[in-house]
């Protein structure tokens, strides 16, 4: 253990036992970067309150598991971030037999109100005093008291909508109206439902309702085996294959006590990279495309191509699926033929990628429909706790790679670019330097690539064992937490994809604008449905 | 007398037939540029078809405006295409070619089409149609006030008329007025056909769109009209532009040998400008939809400069 991080925990632990005179908690350091507490619901709120004035602590993660069988009640989780230091504060509280109900912090912060609607949906545990406890995964077809991710989840009841509409928010005023868009969109993107209030072409309020894609995906997790559950992980959002089957990976090698090889590490960093590069390039392309610059997005949907035959060749498949494995990676025998290939497929990629954003910036028509389009400020964006990419163009110097280095990132040399003013133009100048950092990390990590096994066998963790694995997927961190029932079975598995706490960052960063730029908007976030349905 | 009325339905022929021709040409055009193979220039021809034979899906909330307006506008752009001098100023009737006629043709369409997407009460017709308005209202004016400046020098509005005396007296177009009316003509034209930087007619994006959001709800047969009618409200501007500023070629006298020669110009000049219009797209990005009163207002003062400029320089 380093020392830096023994004097991070030391400070942390005292602070806690300060307050532990307070109210009764049990700490315990499994891994090296977890603390773990655990509280009785009734002294949660104090203790959320006191980490939060004296470490600027934010909920990170929140969800419930239903260990009625183990521990005769449900079990909730909260896992804090403590900026500044490369700790998390995981804290469990175990409700009592019987309680159907817990403390909401919803008031304390947005993001928390949203997990807290989501348990409320999926379990059926009432946040008490939340300030806004509307449906948030499940649809009104969704029949009453079937709450789906309980053990025993079951229903005689139908299937139908319950005729009743969603419960907008209504702004009233002369000459405001109501644009509802969707959930079906012209084009090939995935449904949500946008209700515009506007005042003429100037957006007052825009609210969305998402959901329409849920499709059970940590149901589905539950009783897999790790196999059958990275599969799955790679499907819940196609364009961040490789960082959800990394996040489920860590995740699960946590729990298993194993560390992946060294060489497996620096493949780890090679195909993360490669997604986000082709991520990266393809958007820029769609944000020049979306002012009406058609060039640029021809340009970077051949660069985007190449790139996906690049991957098709090394690994076999275009998207990196089936590449990386709680254990370490397959597909690790590379000829220094296929490295040479790769290398200059990417740099080359990079060189033309530059070429065309130098062309869509000499246009002042594109850099006007870019500068001051959909503003999302500092402040709103920490409030929301807006995290990753989006997090970066206003102002928030924040990324996984770096802050909680995983995979062989700590070895690696990378910038992290951060722009202050919030709007398109930053969200598409992140991207542009993260494409030249990612070439940099994807030569760095072949030319000193260790030689050696990329693969280690995992003997099933044992029952009850659980972690949770963070990565920076190319919108920004992602989440999974993974708990083992017996003989290797997955048995509740949380996912975090970043849209889930960039969506409402749309809602705001929209406003004041008008509704022809909504598209523009919209695509600067690109964000994932299915990664937010779940 | 005959030989007059074959030629003005021969040229009324080759404005609404070869319209399409003209948008799969600047399809390939743009394509090419980008850098793709695009689809044929044939492909606007194989898309009308396609469309005809097409079940059309008919809004239950529509009234018979939304039935009546297909008609109407391919009516008033078939009647335009009979206005502009394509070929020849010869016709058999004087009085046809008139640009306030012709002005007031294309209004007509222009309003029946935002009546039609205020019909079916979708929100992407409603704003399609207050935006193509507020266009209208401003690039309307721009274009009459840019044709002024040529029918003051010609002493008539009549379309035929301004042709020929600019033939006749080609110093009449040696004037800076007429390079400023050109200007503003060829960019309200842009805003006119639906085309970039005001209105980008490639786009899926409801949410943007301004004539595509106004026809959004139609289908079948009615999509195949109005998409015919703009390929002509687009080869009707791109004739206007080609003969009123650059007037050569157009046949005053019908002979056989001077009607070859107008055909051979007015390929040229379509080329020409068909292809300096894809250019000018692909270097182009949309602008800002509170730019574009911008733009047309500047456009107002140049053609206003253009007309003010033939009292000042006689």
């Amino acid at each position: 253990m380093s020392k830096e991080s023994t004097e991070t925990r030391s400070d942390v632990i005292a602070a806690i036992t300060e307050f532990s005179w307070a109210v009764e908690l049990k700490t315990d350091f499994v891994r090296e970067h977890e603390l773990r507490i655990t509280i009785a619901p009734g002294a949660f709120i104090a203790f959320a309150d006191f980490i939060r004035q004296r470490f600027d602590a934010r909920p990170e993660l929140i969800f419930a598991e239903d260990t009625r069988k183990e521990s005769s009640g449900f079990t909730l989780r909260y896992i804090f971030e403590l900026p500044g230091r490369d700790l998390f504060v995981i804290v469990s509280t175990p409700l009592e037999k019987g309680q159907e109900s817990f403390p909401s912090i919803g008031a304390r912060w947005y993001l928390a109100s949203l997990f807290e609607r989501e348990i409320n949906d999926l379990f059926g545990l009432t946040p008490l005093d939340h300030p806004d406890l509307r449906r948030l995964p499940l649809h009104q077809f969704w029949p009453e008291g079937y709450r789906p991710l309980l053990k025993d989840a079951k229903t005689s009841k139908p299937f139908e909508d319950d005729g009743q509409p969603f419960p907008f928010q209504q702004v009233q005023g002369e000459g405001i109206c109501q644009i509802t868009v969707g959930p079906v969109h012209a084009g090939i993107i995935e449904p949500g439902h946008f209700r515009f209030s506007v005042d003429g072409e100037t957006i007052v309020n825009l609210e969305s309702r998402l959901y329409f894609v849920h499709k059970g995906i940590e149901k589905l997790f539950e009783s897999m085996t790790i196999s059958r559950g990275v599969e799955l992980a790679e499907r819940i959002s196609g364009d961040s294959s490789v960082a959800h089957a990394l996040a489920f990976s860590m995740a699960v090698e946590r729990c298993a006590g194993v560390d992946a090889p060294r060489r497996a590490s620096y493949l780890r960093v090679v195909f993360q990279e490669l997604e986000r590069l082709y991520n990266h390039i393809a958007d820029v392309g769609a944000i020049c495309a979306d002012t009406g610059f058609a060039v640029a997005n021809v340009h970077t949907m051949r660069l985007r191509e190449d790139l996906l035959r690049l991957n098709e060749r090394i690994v076999g498949h275009r998207l990196l699926r089936g590449v990386i494995v709680p254990g370490g990676v397959t597909a690790a025998d590379f000829s220094n033929k296929q490295i040479a290939d790769a290398l200059n497929t990417v740099l080359k990629a990079r060189d033309d990628f530059n070429e065309v954003v130098a062309m869509a910036l000499e246009s002042a028509m594109v850099v006007d429909r870019l500068r001051g389009t959909g503003v999302l400020t500092n402040k709103t964006a920490r409030e929301l706790q807006v995290c990753g990419m989006a997090a970066r163009a206003s102002g928030i110097d924040a990324d996984t790679r770096r802050d909680h280095p995983y995979s062989a990132y700590s070895d690696l040399k990378f910038h992290v670019p951060v722009f202050d003013e919030g709007d398109v133009w930053c969200r598409m100048m992140v991207r542009v330097e993260e494409v030249r950092e990612s070439a940099n990390l994807i030569v760095q990590a072949l030319d000193s690539l260790p030689t050696g096994d990329a693969f280690r066998h995992l003997s099933n963790p044992s029952a009850g064992s659980n972690a949770f694995g963070l990565v920076e997927g190319w919108r920004g961190p992602i989440w999974h937490w993974v708990v083992f029932g017996r003989a290797g079975a997955l048995k509740r598995v949380k996912v975090k994809d970043p849209s889930f706490s960039n969506w409402p960052a749309l809602n705001y960063a929209i406003l004041n604008n008008i509704v022809p730029d909504f598209p523009l908007c919209n695509k600067s976030f690109n964000l994932s449905y299915a990664g937010n349905d779940l | 007398m005959l030989f007059e009325i074959l030629i003005t339905i021969f040229q009324w022929l080759i404005a609404v037939l070869g319209a399409p021709l003209l948008v799969g040409v600047i399809r390939k055009t743009k394509a090419l540029l980008q850098g793709r193979r695009g689809p044929s220039v044939l492909q606007p021809y194989r898309n009308l078809r396609k469309l005809v034979r097409k079940q059309m899906v008919i809004s239950e909330a529509t009234s018979w405006i939304f039935r009546i307006t297909p008609y109407v506008v391919i009516a008033t752009m078939l009647l335009a295409a009979l206005i502009v001098p394509v070929l020849s100023t010869a016709r058999p009737v004087e009085f046809l070619g008139n640009i306030v006629l012709l002005m007031y043709l294309f209004l007509l369409g222009t309003f029946f089409l935002s009546l039609a997407g205020l019909d079916a009460g979708s929100s992407f017709g409603g704003m399609g149609s207050s935006r193509a308005m507020a266009i209208a209202a401003l690039a309307e004016p721009t274009v009459m006030i840019a044709i002024f400046a040529i029918a003051l020098r010609a002493g008539s509005t009549g379309l035929n008329e301004m042709i020929r005396a600019s033939i006749t007296d080609p110093l009449l177009m040696l004037n800076p007025g007429h390079l400023l009316a050109f200007f503003s003509f060829f960019i309200v034209a842009l805003a006119e056909t639906g085309r970039l930087p005001v209105d980008s007619p490639s786009t899926h994006l409801e949410l943007t769109m301004i004539h595509e959001g106004m026809v959004l709800e139609y289908s079948g047969r009615y999509l195949a009209l109005i998409e015919w009618a703009s390929a002509i409200k687009l080869f009707v501007f791109l004739a206007l532009l080609g003969n009123l500023f650059f007037p050569w070629g157009v046949a005053i006298t019908l002979t056989p040998a001077t009607i070859a020669l107008a055909m051979l110009a007015l390929t040229i000049k379509l080329g020409v400008l068909t292809v300096s219009l894809a250019v000018l797209e692909t270097g182009l990005a949309k602008l800002r939809l509170f730019r574009v009163p911008e733009l047309l207002g500047g456009l107002f003062m140049l053609s206003l400069l253009a007309v003010v400029s033939f009292f000042f320089l006689r």
